[in-house]
C-alpha cells in the first residue's frame, strides 16, 4: 500500500547543497521532508574535495555567493562537530614564471576591489607558508578566507543539525527515487511520486547536482546541467607537507573554461586524516566512470612539480565525481516561473560545496519571504529559455 | 603438541634454504615463499607499528592486503602491507611510527 505524506517543502537531492536548503528553511520554521535515491552525499558531495574557495572566482555573482558562503560556513563550524573537518586553512595561487605572476597581480586586484582579501607572496614568503613548495616558482598570492570541509560529513552533520532545536522539522527518504512531480490544475507542485508513495508539498526544490537536469525534465521544464567529470587523486596518510590549498595560476583559467577536453591543474591540499588530495581534472564526457590513467598522470605531475616531496610519496586510491555545470558556469538558484512552486538550487559546478550555505540560505528567504542576501537575478533558472 | 603444527608441516613442505632478515636490527630467519608478516609472527613478533594517533601497536589483522592495518616500513619504504609483501634476503624491517614520513613534518 504506497504511503502518503506531507511538508512544506520537498528537497530533492542529501548532498551539501540539499542540506543546506533544508536547514536553512528548517530553521525558519519550514518542514522538510529531503528525498534522495541514494545515500546523503552519495552523488555529487562526496566526489568533492571539500573546497571553499573565494580565490578561484573573477568579480561577479558567483563571486558574492562566494564571499557570503565563506562566512556562514564560519559561522555553521562553530554550530556543528568538529568531525566535519571545518579548517580555515586559506589558499595559495602561485605562478610559475613573471608573466603569469603579472596576470595573477591584475587579477588579484579586481578580486580586492570586490571584497577578497589577497596577499602577494614574495618567493621567500612562500618557502614560509609551504616550506615543500619548489624552489623555483616565481611568487604567488595568498587568500586568507579560502577554507575546507570534509563534504560527505558537512552534509551530513548539517542534516542532523537542520531537525534541531527550533526546527520546523526534518525527515529523511534516502533510497528513494524521485519519479514524477505532482502538479495541480494550474500547473503548479503539489509533491512528489517515488516507488513507495505520493509526498506532498507545496514547494520542492531541485537540489540533484549533477543530476538535476533530469530532475528539471521531470518537472516538465528544460535545465541544461551538464556533468563534469573529475579525479582526486589521494596519496597515503604524511604529516602536515601541504598547510594550505595549494594551486597554479592555470586553474583559473581551467575552471572558466567551456571545453570539452581533458583539463588538468593540480589543486593539492593535506587533511586532517592525513592524506593529500590532488585534484582537479575537468573533461566532458558524460556520466562515464570510466579511470582515466592519463587524467591520473597529469595530476600526479603537475602536482610534483609544486611540491616535488610528493614524487617520494604513494598514490592510494583515485575517486571520480560529477561536477554539475550550466553553460554559463553559474548555478540555477531560486524560483522557476514556468512551474509555481519549483524552486532550483544546482549546477554549482565544482564550487557546490563552498557555495551550498550562500544557496541554501536564499532558497529559505525566497520561501519564508524574507530578505534576499543578494541579487539571484544572474542565477535565474529560466534563463537559457529563448524568452528567459 | 598443537602449537607446533605450521602450514609447512601440515602439507608437507620441503621449503629451501632459510636466510635472514632483520627487524629493528634483530637477526630473524625467514623461509622461501613466506610473507614479512608470516615470518614476523614465526619469530614470535606480533606488532610492527604504532597506530597515528594513539600510538597503539598494531601487526596483522585480516592477513590478506585489505586491512591496512600490519604497515611496517620495509627497506626504508614506510607503508608497505606486511602480509602481501614476500620476505627477501637481507630484507631490513624497522617498526614504523605512525605515518612512518616523520621526515617530511614541517
Amino acid at each position: 500500500m504506497p504511503t502518503r505524506s506531507s511538508a512544506d517543502l520537498i528537497v530533492i537531492g542529501a548532498g551539501v547543497v540539499g542540506a543546506a536548503c533544508a536547514y536553512y528553511a528548517a530553521r525558519s520554521g519550514i518542514s522538510v521532508t529531503v528525498i534522495d535515491r541514494g545515500a546523503v552525499a552519495g552523488g555529487t558531495t562526496g566526489a568533492g574535495e571539500g573546497n571553499l574557495l573565494v580565490s578561484d572566482k573573477e568579480p561577479g555573482p558567483e563571486l558574492e555567493l562566494a564571499l557570503l558562503s565563506v562566512r556562514l560556513w564560519r559561522e555553521l563550524s562553530d554550530l556543528l562537530p568538529p568531525r566535519i573537518e571545518y579548517e580555515a586553512k586559506g589558499g595559495l595561487v602561485v605562478a610559475s614564471d613573471e608573466a603569469s605572476m603579472a596576470a595573477l597581480r591584475g587579477f588579484a586586484a579586481r578580486q580586492e576591489r570586490a571584497g577578497v582579501k589577497a596577499e602577494q607572496a614574495t618567493v621567500d614568503q612562500l618557502r614560509d607558508l609551504e616550506p615543500h613548495l619548489a624552489p623555483d616558482l616565481a611568487g604567488g598570492f595568498h587568500y586568507p578566507q579560502d577554507a575546507q570541509v570534509q563534504p560527505a560529513l558537512a552534509a551530513a552533520h548539517l542534516l542532523r543539525a537542520a531537525g534541531g532545536q527550533g526546527s520546523g522539522g526534518v525527515r529523511l527518504r534516502l533510497g528513494e527515487e524521485v519519479i514524477g512531480v505532482l502538479t495541480g490544475a494550474n500547473g503548479e507542485v503539489r509533491g512528489v511520486r517515488t516507488a513507495s508513495g505520493d509526498v506532498r508539498a507545496p514547494y520542492i526544490v531541485n537540489a540533484a547536482g549533477s543530476w538535476g537536469g533530469e530532475l528539471a525534465r521531470l518537472a516538465g521544464v528544460g535545465l541544461p546541467v551538464l556533468p563534469r567529470r573529475g579525479f582526486v587523486l589521494v596519496t597515503e596518510p604524511l604529516p602536515r607537507v601541504v598547510r594550505r590549498k595549494v594551486y597554479a595560476a592555470d586553474y583559473v583559467a581551467d575552471v572558466a573554461s567551456g571545453s570539452a577536453a581533458l583539463q588538468t591543474s593540480a589543486v593539492v591540499e593535506g587533511t586532517p586524516s592525513g592524506p593529500v588530495l590532488i585534484g582537479a581534472s575537468r573533461e566532458r564526457v558524460g556520466f562515464d566512470r570510466t579511470l582515466s590513467v592519463e587524467a591520473l598522470r597529469r595530476l600526479a605531475a603537475q602536482a610534483t612539480r609544486l611540491f616535488p616531496v610528493l614524487a617520494g610519496v604513494r598514490a592510494m586510491r583515485t575517486y571520480a565525481g560529477f561536477r554539475p555545470y550550466l553553460p554559463d558556469h553559474l548555478p540555477a538558484i531560486g524560483p522557476d516561473p514556468r512551474v509555481p512552486g519549483l524552486l532550483h538550487a544546482c549546477g554549482h559546478e565544482g564550487a557546490g560545496i563552498g557555495l551550498a550555505p550562500a544557496t541554501g540560505l536564499i532558497v529559505a528567504r525566497v520561501l519564508s519571504g524574507g530578505q534576499l542576501p543578494l541579487d539571484i537575478e544572474p542565477f535565474r533558472p529560466h534563463r537559457f529559455d529563448a524568452a528567459g | 603438541m598443537a602449537r607446533d603444527r605450521t602450514p609447512a608441516g601440515l602439507v608437507g613442505a620441503a621449503p629451501e634454504a632459510p636466510f635472514e632478515i632483520t627487524f629493528d636490527r634483530r637477526t630473524l630467519t625467514a623461509l622461501p615463499g613466506q610473507t614479512i608478516a608470516a615470518a614476523l609472527w614465526s619469530a614470535g613478533v606480533l606488532a610492527w607499528r604504532t597506530t597515528r594517533r594513539d600510538g597503539r601497536p598494531s601487526g596483522v589483522f585480516c592477513g590478506i592486503g585489505q586491512c591496512y592495518d600490519c604497515l611496517a616500513t620495509i627497506n626504508d619504504l614506510p607503508n608497505r602491507r606486511a602480509c602481501l609483501v614476500p620476505a627477501r634476503p637481507g630484507d631490513v624491517i624497522t617498526t614504523q611510527e605512525g605515518h612512518g614520513h616523520a621526515e617530511l613534518s614541517v
